[in-house]
């Protein structure tokens, strides 16, 4: 176990609403290595950057983790207090979010949010604070970085915002980067620039990468394993190549079936997962996709699919999978 | 399909007046500058660009919700550039892009969709219309109890079937669908973009999509045309344009765009863009691409291209066609 950067068991984790207890995470288990990239997918709701934040220890109010274990480092994330915490957050782990307009504050200007991590975390003087910050932007690919230091966010465009927010991401070189979303708001010519720098500077600084998107085409260029999530569950993991070339769990099949391909020579409909994605409020007491997977039993409405290994990095939970098992539960369900 | 136009744009123009740097200065800003295309009917012709390319300005122009700068409209060989658009809002329709914005939050989806049939008096009783709203709710795959509901009691893809149903109630011809899809999940988006072909299929619909996802565009569409800055770059049959482009710009768009298929986005020769896209008040002279064009020379700074037909019904605005032509295609 120790050789993983990041080690999450069982997490659950819950937001108690007005409406009642809206159940975000069920069983979330995943890990992330040292130096790989991790993608996670999923629809909206489905619980990716909820599993992010809470590794950071980010859980907004009304959410509270209702059990598992998250390991970071060595850390026991969810037994430290936020004065421990602080001190790793954006220094051990850095976050990067969706919205770069939004995500950097309007009033300050750029190099003045830059500086603020790095005095925050190491002991530097102002002055070799403001010649690290001047590096980052550089870094980044930002020309004149002495210049663009003073000056404040709304003179930078979406795609120079989101490399500042990477540059403060990477202030103190963290052993992990959280991407959530990161070009999700960018056009796509910019989406290859900010993705291009990614991968060159994980290369640069030997850290590892979680990103969480819903664009299947992102993970596909840069991932070495991707989580497949679907209403706060992991329903499938493996490698790029296994979950795109071997996909496993229905969701998994379905998701690649419904997104159109530039490439293709002829006309193929799309084929959509049909239905709509599960209430978090009321979650099915078997498995989250039955009502919406074209293959299910008896077995899929009472009770949920553990893990089944196809190989040492491939894993699914679906009945279909597991012959035994199933068989063994079907019995149990039928008398 | 048909041969006949439906739709056509000549020289089409929209500037929107913007504050100048200096006082009492006025600037323009050149959102749609000198685009022309047609549509023929029972087509899907596609609109693709950056954000602030101007795509969903030149649809809205079209619709005249925006009243053109300069330049001809014309629906159905008639100019409708200055004529009372009231007869012709029944012809021509608009889906908008966000479903949560463009429903209004204190009317019911019975009443969101029969504004429309009031409107344009398209039902005589109360009976009639109400059998109406059934069918169009029908149509876009909700139910009947479906009307009575307010729009927050619906998700995102379900919001988008009542904007479309809404769109449908006066029986129109033609379609703007102005980024339809841009705001679903990817499972409900598939559902969603089926449904436009089967209604077009039954209905005999044309419409002009718009969206900056250029494979979907290129799934639905018949014909694409690419913009950038406010001028049209290349326009071509969707097959051609995706595996034959020209045009520097649409190939490095094409190249940028992520492929869900890991060993093909490993072996993918990636042109990336240096730069950001420049401001429309002071777009570049000459060509618009030129400063984040990897051909530019002087030649595109102090000229403007031309207009050019290539091969048979695909155009390109480039001075450099010939160099471009000679390199490897990206999607080889």
């Amino acid at each position: 176990m120790s050789e993983n950067l990041v080690d999450i068991h069982n997490e659950k984790l819950s937001f108690f609403t007005p409406a009642g207890e809206v159940k975000a995470l069920n069983d979330v288990s995943l890990y992330v290595r040292p130096g790989e990239i991790l993608g996670i997918v999923g629809e909206s709701g489905s619980g990716k950057s909820v599993t992010a934040y809470s590794l950071m220890g980010l859980t907004a109010h009304p959410g509270r983790l209702t059990g598992g274990d998250i390991y970071f480092n060595s850390h026991h994330i969810n037994r430290m207090t936020e004065k421990e915490m602080r001190r790793i957050r954006g220094n051990e782990v850095s976050i990067i979010f969706q919205d770069p307009m939004t995500s950097l504050n309007p009033v300050y200007t750029i190099g003045n949010q830059i500086r603020e991590v790095i005095l925050l975390h190491t002991k530097r003087t102002k002055k070799q604070a403001n010649e690290r910050a001047c590096e980052l932007l550089r870094l980044v690919g930002i020309n004149e970085p002495e210049k663009r230091m003073k000056q404040y966010p709304h003179e930078f465009s979406g795609g120079m915002r989101q490399r500042v927010m990477i540059a403060i991401a990477l202030a103190c070189e963290p052993k992990l980067l959280i991407a959530d979303e990161p070009t999700t708001a960018l056009d796509v010519t910019i989406q290859a620039q900010i993705l291009e720098l990614m991968m060159s500077l994980k290369e640069k600084l030997d850290m590892s990468i979680i990103i969480i998107t819903h664009d299947l085409g992102v993970v596909a260029g840069m991932c070495d394993r991707i989580a497949v999530m679907y209403a706060g569950k992991v329903v499938e993991c493996g490698t790029t190549d296994e979950i795109f070339y071997q996909p496993s769990h229905e969701y998994t099949k379905g998701l690649l079936r419904s997104i159109p391909n530039l490439y293709e020579r002829e006309h193929k409909k799309l084929v959509p997962i049909q239905g709509l994605p599960v209430d978090l409020l009321d979650l099915p007491e078997g498995c989250p996709f039955a009502t919406r997977c074209p293959n299910c039993m008896k077995v899929c409405m009472k009770h949920m699919p553990e893990y089944t290994y196809l190989n040492d990095s491939h894993y699914s939970a679906c009945w279909l999978l597991d012959k035994e098992k199933f068989m063994k539960k079907q019995r149990g369900a039928l008398t | 399909m048909e041969d006949k136009k439906l739709v056509e744009v000549q020289h089409l123009k929209e500037y929107f007046p913007v504050k100048g740097e200096r006082p009492f200065e006025r600037k323009y800003v050149k959102a749609v500058d000198d685009i022309s295309f047609y549509i023929r009917k029972g087509e899907t012709f596609g609109l693709v660009g950056e954000s602030g390319c101007g795509k969903t300005t030149a649809g809205r122009t079209i619709l005249r919700l925006y009243e053109p700068t300069s330049g001809k409209i014309f629906y159905d060989g008639k100019d409708i550039t200055h004529v009372n658009m009231l007869p012709y809002r029944r012809k021509m329709q608009i889906v908008f892009q966000d479903p949560y914005a463009s429903l209004d939050p204190r009317m019911t989806v019975g009443d969101i969709i029969g504004e429309a049939i009031d409107i344009h008096h398209l039902a005589t009783n109360a009976k009639e219309r109400r059998d109406r709203i059934v069918e169009l709710l029908s149509l876009v795959g909700l139910n009947t109890e479906h009307a009575n509901r307010y729009p927050h009691e619906f998700s995102g893809g379900q919001r988008q079937r009542v904007g479309i149903a809404r769109a449908l109630a006066v029986d129109p011809e033609f379609i703007v669908c102005d980024e339809p899809v841009s705001a679903l999940d990817v499972s409900i988006q598939a559902q969603v973009v089926n449904m436009f072909e089967e209604l077009q299929e039954r209905l005999g619909l044309t419409y002009l999509f718009i969206a900056h996802n250029l494979s979907v565009v290129k799934h639905i569409s018949s014909r694409i045309g690419v913009m950038y800055l406010g001028k049209m770059m290349e326009l071509a049959d969707s097959y051609e344009l995706t595996f034959h482009s020209v045009h520097p710009y649409t190939r490095s768009l094409i190249s940028a765009i992520p492929i869900a298929d890991p060993k093909a986005a490993r072996a993918a020769h990636r042109i990336v863009l240096k730069g950001d896209v420049p401001s429309p008040v002071d777009p570049p002279s000459g060509c618009r691409f030129r400063t984040r064009c990897p051909y530019a020379d002087e030649l595109c700074a102090a000229e403007e291209p031309d207009w050019r037909e290539v091969s048979p019904g695909h155009f390109a605005a480039c001075h450099h066609l010939d160099r471009v032509k000679d390199e490897k295609p990206v999607t080889d």
